[in-house]
């Protein structure tokens, strides 16, 4: 194994992104940048490969001095459960620049540099094992995300960027003092793999857990602190909505696995019962706010939120089940989630409109894009033999183990998903404004162009990405095992730990 | 005590002052300097001015550490008092290379504006290496008078002159309180002498209501010179009337200096009564971080909403003070030279903005500044998030440094109200950086750029993105630096 695979593929888009700096030309800048993320996917490769699944243990790990005299470390490593994320998050860099290639025409190379640094922020935070790394991640996507948002997004992106940027950091700092607590508490030391083998009292687990809540609450984010998410979606250009419904949000419900599980798991369990209504509220309440919804974007963004619920509550089950469902669906709305956003990009730069209404067209005019949005949205609502199916289906197996009522509510959010997105499909595809008669206010469209504009079926660039992410949506929908077996021994200690305690009778 | 009086002077005691003699010094030379040198060899004058910083330097560079004590104890060189020479040294040089083009666009090019700054900069390092409340302020008037001048420098500006009047007028005011208080401590202890007053507190015969006037007294007078809240409204009309490198300077040099006085005595002098003065330092540190903040959003100048973040950083570095242990202490020396960076940098931008058809201080100015001039936006944007504590800038360290010294002594819940004021305080920041990314320009910028603004813009950036990425070396120092209090 290579000693520096996890450093290489976080640093290398850094380097992309100066070699970005000095190149004058749009096209060879879109070049550079999809170079860089290709071979940074080329490098997360080895990196799937090469780990060995039969241990929990932390693999490709680095560490060096670096601010001694605090005992912080650069720390790098992971587990059956981040390497997914890594991997993930190296694939759907590719993802955003080809989703980038026409939609961003203006300060393209700025917009390159901040997808990058991004890019290594987020593979940074995957990969952390010491907390002060961690929140140095964590921290400074903040930067170039609020820059995505605020300069390349639509006409209200002022309002939404200064928005995600103070929800988030006010979420974050909490947890900052939270882990300053924890580094005393535990003998100073910012390792990670340390403070989750320390034991603290209950009160200062209830206190802590409490900010690393809502820090991972907002990110998530659950119900009630949701309010930034579809206002941010809409406004962000596709690759920006990508990044944050990909792997942004997931870093909230990673953090939950990562710290909250197994450094305060008494507090969690304490927690756990009110966390899993919250999460089946969001599931239910953001499934029906997405049936109300005329905007494509804003439609995608609460169905995030009823998603991200079945993940919040899959996690605070406390079973092998729940948690294996929770990982595996990080993973597939992270998949899903981006494409279809990819595809409401792609529609929105032929029609410039994103009401849903206008599209009726769809699948008699661009019949191959039809096709894709079909499979995105079958494997988005959980149809078997998708990727979403599995992961619902794990879900619902750990909710049935830990009380049976529980199912029963899933299933309305299940139900509700089909609802919103099939009514989506057939809205967009098969709706009244098919072949131009009754259409809203775009009447008389026989020829070529809607509404003004040319319309034309997926190219060849866009062809390559939306096929990249079918290839994962039938491959973990008929091959889950392929990434189950990721998770099994980490997800197994992590059960052991977050159900080891000096504290009985808490529990759910 | 009379015997010592008899050797108050030995020549050793004049090599320990030999760096402040030095500026002073040179400040005297320079002033008669200017009055030969024709018009056209006038950049005789900051450069002698930068030598003499850096002569200083090396001369303290020698002397650094070595412990000595001079004049009877008045006076000391030890690695704290070094420490913030460094920061002085930085601030010094930085603000005369930020000056050289404006007070020639501004007219005000005269010989006296590097002079005064360097009697400003001599004060400043007594403050630093005064261990009696009589040397510390000697130090303090000697650093405060020149600025008081330099703040009213533009003459025919009737702002800078009002602003001058006015900090003149409060800054003379605390003077007197501060020199109360000191009385009150003299009457009481006996002694100036920071260790004495230690001493003499430590045997428990000092307390009651009028010792708790004077800890009062002093903490008034010194909240006065760090600009906290409630002793802080000089600051938005001075920053904001005063030449903008004047403003640059006072930010970072004085108030530095006054951090250096104010930590020195409380917890060298008064640590004893660790518990009368500590609530009081916390209400002022408090009191300064919400008020600053809040009130820093509503501004529409620049130099003003600046102002206001200063007095909000006052209270970040106070919390320092109020942990009052050497991680506290070190956590504030770190605070404060990063802070100097951050400072320099952004009031390097703001003179950027100064053209003759506008002054750059109105933040709308800054519309569209990336557009047109998209490294100096960038930078900007850098010193910004570093001012708001985002990683991987060096504020951001510098404030983890200031919650772990009060986590560490349990004092969560100042941790929390610090945290919840920076992301109040990110608000006014990042709408800086949306104004300059997001907005069109309103008309099309011409920087009034030079030499030395872009070496010290360099400087900076480099060394806010340095400490923030690797601020081991300097967080060592300030380690070391903190030990002898």
């Amino acid at each position: 194994m290579s000693g520096h695979l996890l450093s290489s593929i976080i640093f290398l888009p850094v380097l992309g992104a100066l070699v970005i700096l000095f190149i004058k030309d749009a096209r060879a800048i879109r070049w550079v940048a999809l170079v860089t993320l290709a071979v940074d996917f080329a490098l997360a490769i080895p990196l799937m490969r090469g780990f060995d699944v039969s241990t929990h243990s932390m693999q490709f790990v680095e560490r060096h001095e670096w601010i001694p005299s605090w005992n912080i470390t650069y720390y790098l490593g992971v587990d059956g459960i981040s390497v997914l994320f890594v991997f993930l998050t190296a694939f759907l860099g590719i993802i955003c620049v080809l989703a980038s290639w026409k939609a961003i025409e203006k300060k393209v190379k700025e917009f390159m540099i901040a997808l990058l640094i991004m890019q290594a922020a987020m593979l940074g935070v995957f990969s952390a094992l010491d907390m002060f790394l961690f929140y140095l991640f964590w921290e400074a996507m903040l930067i170039p995300m609020y820059l995505i948002i605020g300069v390349w997004g639509g006409p209200n992106r002022v309002y939404s960027a200064i928005k995600f940027f103070l929800y988030t950091l006010a979420g974050s700092i909490l947890m900052l003092v939270g882990m300053i607590a924890l580094y005393f508490a535990a003998g100073k030391t910012f390792d990670m793999l340390v403070l989750m083998e320390y034991k603290y009292t209950f009160t200062f687990q209830v206190w802590v857990f409490m900010a690393f809540f809502v820090a991972f609450a907002v990110k998530v984010p659950m119900f009630p602190f949701h309010t930034w998410l579809p206002d941010a979606h809409v406004e962000a250009p596709t690759a920006g909505s990508i990044i944050l419904a990909g792997v942004l949000l997931k870093m909230g419900t990673y953090g939950f696995l990562r710290f909250c599980l197994t450094m305060f798991p008494d507090a969690s369990r304490f927690f756990a019962t009110p966390i899993v209504i919250i999460s089946i509220v969001a599931i239910i309440y953001g499934a029906f706010l997405a049936l109300a919804q005329k905007d494509l974007k804003k439609l995608i963004a609460y169905s995030s939120i009823s998603h991200m619920g079945f993940i919040t509550m899959g996690i605070f089950l406390f079973n092998k089940n729940g948690i294996e469902g929770a990982i595996l669906q990080m993973f597939n709305h992270g998949i899903t989630t981006s494409a279809l956003f990819l595809c409401i990009g792609l529609i929105y730069e032929r029609t410039h409109t994103r009401h849903i209404g206008d599209y009726g067209w769809a699948a008699s005019r661009v019949p191959v894009y039809a096709t894709f949005l079909f499979i995105f949205t079958l494997a988005s609502l959980g149809f078997p033999g998708t990727n979403g199916f599995i992961g619902e289906l794990l879900i619902a197996f750990g909710a049935y183990e830990v009380y049976k009522p529980y199912l029963i509510l899933l299933l309305i959010g299940i139900v509700g998903g089909a609802a919103y997105m099939l009514y989506m499909y057939k809205s967009m595809a098969f709706g009244a404004d098919s072949h131009g008669h009754g259409g809203h206010g775009h009447g008389g469209s026989h020829d070529d162009s809607h509404g003004g504009h040319k319309v034309w079926d997926v190219d060849f660039r866009e062809a390559v990405a939306l096929i990249a992410l079918v290839v994962f949506v039938f491959w973990v929908g008929f091959h889950p095992e392929d990434f189950l077996s990721y998770m099994h021994e980490s997800v197994g200690n992590l059960i052991n730990q977050a159900n080891a305690s000096k504290f009985e009778g808490l529990g759910l | 005590m009379s015997s010592e009086v008899a050797t108050f002077f030995s020549p050793g005691d004049f090599l320990a002052i030999l760096p402040e003699m030095v500026i002073a010094g040179m400040a005297c030379i320079i002033l008669m300097v200017d009055l030969v040198v024709p018009r056209s060899k006038r950049w005789v004058v900051p450069a002698l001015s930068v030598l003499s910083v850096a002569a200083a330097a090396w001369f303290s560079w020698s002397l650094a550490g070595s412990g000595v004590s001079a004049f009877s104890g008045m006076f000391v060189l030890d690695g704290y008092a070094a420490f913030f020479k460094l920061i002085f040294y930085i601030v010094a040089v930085f603000a005369v290379l930020v000056s050289l083009r404006y007070i020639k666009t501004e007219e005000i090019d005269l010989g006296e504006y590097y002079v005064l700054m360097l009697f400003s900069l001599s004060g400043m390092m007594i403050m630093a290496s005064g261990s009696d409340l009589l040397t510390i302020y000697l130090g303090l008037e000697l650093a405060s008078l020149p600025v008081y001048a330099l703040v009213g420098f533009l003459q025919t500006s009737r702002k800078s002159n009002e602003a001058a009047m006015k900090y003149v007028i409060l800054g003379a005011f605390s003077s007197a309180i501060l020199l109360y208080g000191i009385s009150l401590i003299y009457g009481l202890t006996g002694t100036t002498q920071l260790a004495a007053i230690s001493a003499a507190l430590e045997t428990g015969a000092v307390s009651g209501p009028l010792f708790t006037l004077a800890v009062i007294m002093l903490v008034a007078g010194f909240g006065f010179k760090v600009a906290g809240f409630p002793f802080h409204m000089w600051a938005p009309d001075a920053y904001e009337g005063a030449p903008t490198p004047i403003t640059a300077f006072m930010a970072a040099g004085p108030k530095a200096a006054a951090f250096a006085v104010i930590m020195r005595v409380f917890l060298e002098g008064l640590f004893p009564a660790y518990d009368n003065w500590q609530m009081a330092i916390a209400a002022v540190a408090v009191g300064s971080m919400v008020v600053g903040n809040i009130t820093a959003i509503m501004q529409t100048s620049i130099k003003r909403m600046l102002a206001f973040s200063s007095v909000g950083h006052a209270g970040y570095a106070l919390l320092g003070l109020v942990a009052g242990s050497e991680e506290g202490i070190a956590s504030v020396m770190f605070y404060l030279l990063v802070y100097a960076f951050m400072n320099l940098g952004i009031f390097g931008i703001i003179i950027m903005m100064r053209r003759d058809s506008q002054s750059g201080d109105q933040i709308s100015h800054y519309a569209g500044l990336a557009k047109s001039n998209r490294l100096t936006a960038f930078a900007m944007l850098v010193f910004l998030f570093s001012l708001a504590g985002i990683p991987p800038t060096a504020g951001f360290v510098a404030k983890f440094y200031v919650f772990m010294a009060l986590i560490h002594k349990g004092m969560i819940g100042l941790a929390v109200i610090a945290a919840l004021m920076s992301a109040v305080a990110a608000y006014y920041y990042i709408r800086i950086v949306m104004l300059m990314y997001m907005r069109e320009p309103e008309k099309e910028f011409l920087l009034a750029s030079s030499r030395g603004l872009l070496c010290v813009l360099i400087i900076a950036l480099a060394a806010v993105v340095a400490l923030g990425v690797y601020p081991a070396y300097f967080i060592n120092l300030a380690r070391y630096a903190a030990f002898p209090l």
